[in-house]
């Protein structure tokens, strides 16, 4: 479904799939059996002449049995679907998996930056790079980004990742991804930001360990 | 019933009024309801044309929209954010709250008039004076305000941001004031259906639409407050230059977040339940059925009132909230499934059994349910918190809460509007053009959103203006022709509104003969009263024998039996 | 425009004067506004500590002789009540008089106090406390400007010996008015 368009690019991406196509399967069944017998009933006791329709009130234990399966269906369903989303959302959104390297991510209007932690894997010291609309992360670590905004909200977003969080003036929002496959994708905004939310696009480039490797030491601060 | 010659003076009385007095400075509820009905309409004219402008934007962008001229950026927001506002609070909320409320309470409970008419009166004047201040929005300086109808600070508390001063203040005046208004309506709803009911009627005979108009009416009433509290702290942020929302200084922008979808998530249930009430009449009056099981759907729509209001937090699952409090409100949402998802179960059993008359108002009752359920197992998409962080602030959610919106607006209002009719006017409308008008206007309406699925799913994000700025979102040609598709889809529906206009026309200059009380042959009071009728309602004020829906009883001749009908009428006759 | 009363209005099938529902509704929609209102002000004092200090600049005497001025005003509403009960309606409207007396002299500290905090510098813009100190207590003065008003019209109309049973309801408002101050005094001054 999504796969065909968006590539799986995190850890996450497959569960986050997975979750959607079992909310789907059970929706579509759902959806589907309520349709054919809504349309069934619709044409099975459409108008004849000389045929009256019944007097059922819905009381009677026979009849509303009808509407307590279902009923019943209706919450097992529900439960499946909990089980699953929650811990899909554990893993992405609760889980904090130790990072190898911290970046952290800025919005202002209408551009990102990134502050990459550099060699020392921690952010805020001078090895740190800081680049405009590109982050750099290697295939395979598990990066911590730690989300802020300088003006109004915006949405850290990479489908690829399946990733999404808002990051909010005078806040830190952090999370966590874990890039599995090289290649280069999108980074969006998906809140609102005013006049140029619309052209608020970044990349994130996905490096295997040589090149990652090459980039760091290309774009290491001088000094360091 | 000593008071009745008392109405009758109040008869005479009333004609004699000027058309300005009849027309604009009018107490009788039947006047009110047309008056918020037509606004409303207005309204969502506008509102279209916002979505005619913006869906060419999208499928062409860049281009010249005729009608418009060419769009930037900064306009495409605001027509965005205004569509989306016109068409909730100016759109589906006076017409399926104010005007059908307002026509149908006083005519199915059998009283003359709301509780409170001059309160009443008010309420309309105050939604029009709104309805004024957020049209004036667009012209002012700056134009109007950009920052998406759910208008989270700071964007929409600074105007260095949104670039549109005088607009967005003008917005956010004209949408507490229409919550005034909604305030005055609903006391009058909720006392007029608690106090003036006919004698005999109890409880569980009063008919399901006014039932849940009362509900959607609690529900706005407890739910509003704390954003009309936030729209003056906004306010203040805005103009004033407080810290309510303004991170520098100790306020959270979170804050409004909560107090803005506190109120947001049952505004959803209070616009759904009068469209669900009017289906519910429809479909047992066009298949001759008692409604299925009537008490269990108003526990039903009790139970939906009362989790509605702590669902609130899944709109806001990855805006920086606890995530373990998602988890709270995933369990609350996928509740709120069971009493939705059992309302359209009990409307389906109804069917079973009847003897289905596919008149146009059953085509829109039925089409109401058929469309709804799509947006209703969409729903569960979103309220997975694990499937809502790929699928939050994507088209997906659009096309979601448009297969809501839509059949909750605007099939909605057709088919009250085709039901009451008779009622409100005296005469039929046609039928042959109201089926084609209708199937003309569910293929636009399908064919606008179930793109959308699509779209988001492959990772179209909202409120973008223009796509070729993300590669990825244009590469492969099947998301602009989505797009495309999308927007053609609008235009029919669009289009397909000119049918109704002729309908109406044709409607108003044929010289058909009145169509009696009752042209449906339905249970509830006002098939009683004359079409339209007069001032006062009833030529005697009713009394109740029975609930709503006896219809096809098997020891009777006829197969609908009036609630006001005295029960050994039946056997003279 | 002469305006006589739908049958609606007489009805009772809920067991209780349409007007004292009506009031009873629009009280539970008012408890709403104020109630989010403090909620968000609680969450926040609670999430800023340093708010203490701005709060020890409010003026807790002028906050308790004005929620003692409210309470006597309530007194004096409630005898309202009881005159017009007896069907007395000149006392019932000299006792409203009373309370909207005691509105305006809640009005008259506040606009001294409030007068006084801003020369001092303590203004709306100064700190998220402020804001919320101002926008609170001013929502609430609004209420007690609007309730004032309402007395005005009925105590006219009771004077009169008209529309007797308004003056319960009038009553009710003011109570409520009252009921929220009691929740703000401490909110807003006490709470150091």
């Amino acid at each position: 479904m999504i796969e065909s368009f968006v590539p799986q690019a995190s850890s996450f991406a497959a569960e986050i799939d997975n979750l959607i196509l079992l909310v789907t399967v059970i929706t579509m069944a759902w959806f589907v059996a309520a349709q054919a017998i809504f349309f069934g009933f619709i044409f099975k006791f459409r108008e004849k002449p000389g045929q009256r329709a019944m007097h059922i009130d819905g009381y009677k234990p026979e009849h509303k049995r009808w509407i307590t399966y279902p009923h019943n269906a209706v919450l097992v369903f529900d439960v499946i679907v909990l089980v699953f989303a929650v811990k899909a959302w554990n893993h992405v959104k609760i889980d904090q998996p130790t990072p190898n390297t911290t970046v952290q991510v800025i919005g202002q209007r209408w551009a990102w930056t990134f502050v990459h932690a550099g060699n020392d894997n921690a952010v805020g010291t001078p090895d740190d790079i800081k680049t405009a609309d590109e982050l750099h992360v290697k295939v395979g670590d598990i990066v911590r980004f730690e989300g802020t905004s300088r003006d109004t909200l915006h949405s850290f977003s990479v489908p690829a990742f399946r990733l999404k969080q808002d990051i909010i003036p005078g806040r830190v929002n952090s999370g966590w991804f874990q890039p599995t496959v090289a290649g280069t994708y999108t980074i969006q905004c998906t809140e609102i930001c005013g006049i140029g939310h619309g052209v608020m696009a970044a990349r994130i480039v996905v490096d295997t360990a040589e090149s990652y490797a090459t980039w760091m030491a290309a774009n290491a601060p001088s000094g360091t | 019933m000593s008071a009745t010659d008392h109405a009758h003076d109040d008869h005479g009385h009333h004609e004699q009024q000027n058309f300005f007095l009849k027309y604009f400075w009018s107490t009788d509820h039947k006047i009110i309801a047309q008056q918020y009905m037509w606004t409303g309409v207005f309204m969502a004219l506008i509102g279209g044309f916002l979505a005619y402008a913006f869906r060419m934007q999208l499928a062409f962008p860049g281009k010249f929209i005729p009608g418009f001229g060419y769009m930037s950026s900064l306009e495409y927001n605001a027509a965005v954010t205004n569509h989306g506002t016109i068409m909730i609070f100016w759109f589906a909320m006076p017409v399926l709250i104010a005007a059908f409320g307002n026509l149908l309470i006083p005519l199915m409970v059998g009283c003359d008039d709301m509780v409170f008419p001059r309160i009443n009166r008010l309420s309309y004047q105050v939604f029009l004076i709104s309805a004024v201040i957020l049209v004036s929005s667009f012209f002012v300086k700056g134009g109007g305000f950009n920052g998406a109808w759910t208008a989270y600070p700071p964007l929409s508390a600074n105007s260095d941001y949104n670039m549109a001063p005088a607009g967005s203040s003008l917005w956010l005046i004209a949408v507490a004031l229409e919550f005034v208004a909604f305030l005055l309506g609903g006391i009058n709803f909720i006392v007029t259906a608690m106090s003036s009911r006919a004698p005999g009627m109890r409880m569980w005979d009063v008919p399901i639409v006014v039932w849940m108009i009362v509900v959607a009416s609690i529900l706005f009433m407890l739910s509003v407050g704390p954003l009309f509290a936030g729209a003056v702290m906004l306010l203040f942020d805005q103009n004033f230059g407080t810290y309510f929302f303004n991170p520098e200084r100790g306020g959270d922008p979170i804050l409004w977040q909560h107090l803005f979808w506190f109120f947001g998530h049952p505004e959803v249930y209070v616009v759904l339940l009068p469209a669900m009430g009017m289906s519910g009449e429809i479909i047992a009056t066009f298949s001759r059925k008692k409604l299925f099981a009537y008490k269990t759907l108003l526990y039903t729509v009790f139970a939906t009132g009362i989790i509605s209001f702590f669902v609130w937090a899944h709109h806001q699952f990855i805006a920086g909230i606890d995530p373990r409090m998602a988890n709270v409100f995933t369990v609350t949402t996928l509740i709120i499934s069971v009493p939705i998802a059992e309302m359209c179960f009990l409307y389906i059993a109804t069917l079973y059994g009847g003897s289905i008359r596919l008149k146009v108002p059953m085509l829109w009752g039925l089409a109401f349910v058929a469309e709804f359920l799509l947006g209703g197992v969409t729903g569960i998409f979103l309220g997975a918190s694990g499937a809502d962080i790929y699928f939050h602030d994507t088209y997906f959610v659009v096309a979601h809460f448009h297969y809501t919106f839509v059949p909750i607006a605007i099939i909605g209002f057709f088919m009250g509007f085709t039901y009451w009719f008779p009622k409100m006017y005296g005469k039929m409308l046609n039928e042959t053009l109201g089926k084609i008008h209708f199937w003309i206007t569910i293929l636009g309406f399908n064919m606008i959103f179930i793109p959308l699925f699509f779209t988001g799913m492959w990772g179209d994000h909202r409120r973008i203006y223009n796509y070729s700025h993300f590669p990825d979102l244009v590469k492969n040609g099947i998301m602009q022709d989505l797009r495309i598709m999308a927007t053609v889809g609008l235009l029919i529906m669009l289009s397909a509104q000119v049918i109704f206009l002729m309908n109406l026309i044709k409607t108003a200059l044929s010289k058909q003969e009145n169509c009696g009380p009752n042209p449906w042959k339905s249970n509830t009071l006002e098939w009683t009263a004359p079409s339209p009728p007069g001032h006062g309602n009833f030529a005697v004020m009713p009394t109740v024998y029975r609930g709503p829906y006896e219809y096809s009883l098997p020891d009777r001749e006829s197969d609908f039996w009036p609630q006001s009908e005295p029960p050994d009428a039946d056997k003279q006759a | 425009m002469a305006h006589a009363k739908p049958i609606a209005t007489l009805r009772t099938a809920a067991g209780v004067p349409v007007g004292r529902l009506a009031m009873w509704w629009l009280l539970a929609s008012e408890i709403v506004i104020f109630g989010g209102l403090l909620v968000g002000y609680i969450i926040h004092r609670n999430g800023h500590p340093e708010w203490a200090i701005e709060a020890a600049n409010t003026n807790t005497l002028a906050g308790a002789i004005n929620t003692f001025v409210l309470l006597t005003s309530s007194l004096s509403a409630v005898l309202a009540h009881q005159a017009a009960q007896t069907g007395n309606g000149k006392r019932a409207a000299r006792f409203l008089w009373l309370t909207i007396l005691g509105a305006c002299m809640f009005l008259v500290i506040k606009s001294f106090e409030w007068t006084h905090e801003i020369q001092l510098g303590f203004t709306l813009t100064k700190s998220g406390f402020w804001s919320f100190y101002y926008c609170a207590a001013g929502l609430h003065a609004a209420h007690v400007i609007a309730g004032s008003i309402a007395m005005g019209v009925v105590a006219v109309d009771a004077a009169k010996g008209k529309e007797l049973q308004r003056v319960e309801y009038v009553g009710i408002y003011w109570h409520f008015v009252d009921v929220v101050w009691i929740f703000l005094f401490p909110l807003l001054y006490i709470a150091k």
